[in-house]
């Protein structure tokens, strides 16, 4: 939701960075404060991924220019743990899966390390899978996720579930949900939606990756935004999902009427 | 340079020989002596392998030779306290060698089948024991395998009968307490038809010292049998182990196994399966080494005849200045038709002066079968490392837990609940910095 005078989470100005020195981003620019929900969109190969990694610091990509600040640090600056224990979450579009680890023992790590860093006290594993148990409840998810390995043979919509309960967990400040709804039937897509509006706050922050509008009718955005070659070139309200889905990207390319102001303004 | 064993250590073995034989009426025993005898003279004549030989070219196994090695005569006394923390629960026997020698007031049978000393079943089941004793390792061509026979004596037996299935596992545990010990771990496990069972072997040390083990296994598994063997190789750091395992596989048998190679300054292990007409086999491998270790393993899968499948995931993680070889040759032979094969081996660098050769080797004879393999040596995948960093884990735990993952793989695979988490435990503390 919107929400007047709300703090600024994260601000990117004019960001540029490369992938085996390929521009990708060629100066983005967005603004998210607490309590909204934004979601990027366009077309394959427009950026919105990287753009995605970028902020998380994935280290195959170089940023060469602008700025990001998240709750007024400079991301830039910080490794990409250094960035989760400040409260930025990355879900990704294909979660790895680590043979060998129990999913609740891997929970458990991510949560005490980020936790420890907030400075509050770490759970030992009867108190965690008090505290797992009634997030998957939210999530509607098996218990037995809790046992098997780490994504390990997990459904493609398990694996986003599981990517979910790892934001329930961290309870992050900005969330970025990277193409989470691709490869997921509607069933997982309802659950999956579920869980990011019940974990939506007034003080914390979504932006959804998405390249199709399906996702839209679950997790209503506060602002649409089209990308294209690296940039933002269109903003608006939720309706603009509905006019990609309709009229597709390609009308973006030829636009007839003025852009509406930037919501980042 | 190829160096003959040295005399002294051939008369040794004639000696513990001497203490078994002396015991039992001579002629209840001539075909047992007659082995020993053919395996002494074998000694005398082979030579140590160099690295000129082709399967041993990447591990040189002079320091054992220049290194004199004498055999325990007796066990060090230990009790059940001092081996408390070598055991397993729920086993359905145990039989512990020490320093090769069998320690009777350690072991214990609750199985119902025959899990005994071979000093004492070679009497008790002496024409089981003869059809199948030293009929499958090969004694004429290699040194080690000629020294194990020549020194015959005490050793793993497991008879078990047909139609019988061993719910739990069986457990050998042999460990090593004494600097500069020899020991010649035998193993011989005959399975009836139908039968199935669960062994495990485990090679371990009190202290870390320098010895050498050089230990036979030998599997034969009848119609339908299906066995599983877990070995697990965690000598002391600066001891030596060479082994082999020879499993003969009948018809529609099922043999799996999982090997794991931690311990050992050097280590060598060579497995040899043959498959007949629509036998199983699974040969997986784990070998997870530092510093200045070096673990070989040689495997050898026959398809000698038709519809026999294997696979086979075989694992290196190497860091230090440590070095991990893998042979794995798959033979199908002429005839075998349908023979189904997969072999993968999966390698993981730590260091930039650890090493890994890695060699597939594929011998096929026959028109229509399936044969897949694969072989990766890398470092850790930067999307992997990302993704655990990207939830708030150092870099460093990152690639630790992805490294313990990626042995954890192999691990998983243990059949023994309690051996697995417990293995588990030591190749997390094994990879966690």
């Amino acid at each position: 939701m919107i929400v007047n005078d709300s703090k600024t989470l994260l601000a990117v100005r004019g960001l540029r960075a490369n992938v085996n020195g390929i521009e990708i981003l060629k100066g983005m620019e967005l603004t998210v404060k607490a309590g909204e929900v934004h979601a990027i969109m366009g077309p394959n190969g427009s950026g919105k991924s990287t753009f995605a990694k970028v902020l998380a610091g994935h280290p195959a990509y170089e940023v060469t220019g602008g700025s990001v600040e998240f709750g007024g640090a400079d991301l830039m600056t910080l490794a990409p743990e250094a960035r989760a224990r400040a409260g930025l979450f990355l879900g990704f579009q294909y979660p790895i899966e680590i043979p060998g680890v129990a999913n609740s023992q891997f929970l458990r790590l991510a949560y005490n390390t980020v936790l420890t860093q907030r400075g509050q006290e770490e759970l030992d594993p009867l108190e965690f899978d008090d505290f797992v148990r009634e997030k998957m409840k939210l999530l509607e998810m098996n218990p037995d996720f809790l046992s098997r390995s780490v994504t390990e043979g997990f459904s493609g919509g398990e694996k986003k579930r599981n990517e979910i309960l790892q934001m329930a967990l961290l309870d992050p400040r900005l969330a970025i949900l990277d193409e989470t709804d691709s490869g997921l039937d509607i069933d997982a897509l309802r659950v999956v939606a579920g869980g990011v509006n019940q974990l939506s706050r007034p003080d914390n922050a979504v932006v959804l990756v998405t390249h199709y509008q399906r996702l839209l009718n679950y997790i209503v955005p506060d602002y649409v935004h089209v990308m294209d070659a690296g940039r933002i070139v269109k903003t608006g309200g939720k309706e603009l999902a509905l006019e990609l889905e309709t009229r597709g990207y390609e009308w973006e390319s030829h636009p007839v009427a003025t852009s509406p102001a930037p919501a980042s303004a | 340079m190829s160096r003959a064993l040295s005399q002294p250590l051939v008369l040794w073995g004639l000696l513990v020989g001497d203490a078994l034989l002396g015991a039992t009426p001579a002629s209840a025993l001539t075909w047992f002596k007659q082995l020993r005898a053919q395996a002494v003279e074998r000694v005398g004549v082979l030579t140590v392998p160099t690295t000129r030989d082709e399967d041993w070219r990447f591990t040189d196994v002079s320091p054992i030779a220049m290194l004199s090695f004498q055999p325990a005569r007796n066990t060090s006394g230990q009790t059940l306290v001092d081996i408390a923390g070598f055991m397993l629960p729920e086993v359905a026997a145990r039989l512990v060698f020490v320093d090769g020698v069998y320690a009777p007031q350690l072991s214990r049978n609750d199985s119902g089948i025959v899990v005994a000393n071979l000093a004492d079943a070679v009497l008790a089941h002496a024409s089981e024991i003869e059809a199948q004793l030293a009929r499958h390792a090969d004694f004429q061509d290699s040194v080690f395998s000629a020294l194990n026979t020549a020194f015959l004596h005490d050793g793993a037996v497991v008879l078990i009968p047909r139609g019988v299935r061993l719910e739990k596992p069986v457990h050998v545990l042999y460990l090593a307490t004494r600097e500069a010990a020899a020991s010649y771990p035998r193993c011989l496990l005959i399975a009836g038809a139908g039968s199935a069972a669960t062994l495990i072997e485990d090679y371990r040390s009190l202290s870390e010292v320098a010895y050498l083990t050089n230990a036979v296994t030998e599997m034969a598994l009848a119609q339908d049998a299906h066995i599983k063997h877990v070995r697990v190789q965690r000598e002391s750091g600066v001891a030596f182990h060479i082994g082999q395992c020879v499993v003969s596989a009948a018809k529609a048998s099922r043999y799996e196994s999982v090997s794991i190679a931690q311990g050992a300054r050097i280590s060598r292990y060579g497995l040899n399966v043959q498959l007949c007409a629509g036998a199983e086999c699974t040969a997986d491998g784990l070998a997870l080494i530092d510093g200045e270790q070096l673990a070989d393993t040689h495997t050898t899968i026959d398809h000698a005849a038709p519809d026999g499948r294997s696979r086979q995931l075989h694992k290196c993680i190497v860091g230090g200045t440590a070095h991990a070889v893998f042979n794995g040759k798959v033979m199908v032979r002429r005839g075998a038709q349908h023979t189904d094969s997969a072999q993968a081996s999966r390698n993981l660098l730590l260091s930039p002066r650890a090493r890994i050769d890695t060699k597939p080797q594929l011998e096929i004879f026959a028109d229509d079968v399936k044969c897949a393999h694969g072989a990766t040596v890398g470092q850790l995948d930067a999307d992997e490392v990302f993704y655990l960093r990207s939830r708030g884990l150092s870099e460093q735990a990152a690639r630790d837990l992805l490294t313990f993952a990626f042995g954890a793989e192999v691990i998983e695979r243990i059949p023994v609940a309690a051996l697995r988490e417990q293995l588990k435990a030591q190749a997390l503390a094994y990879t966690h910095h």
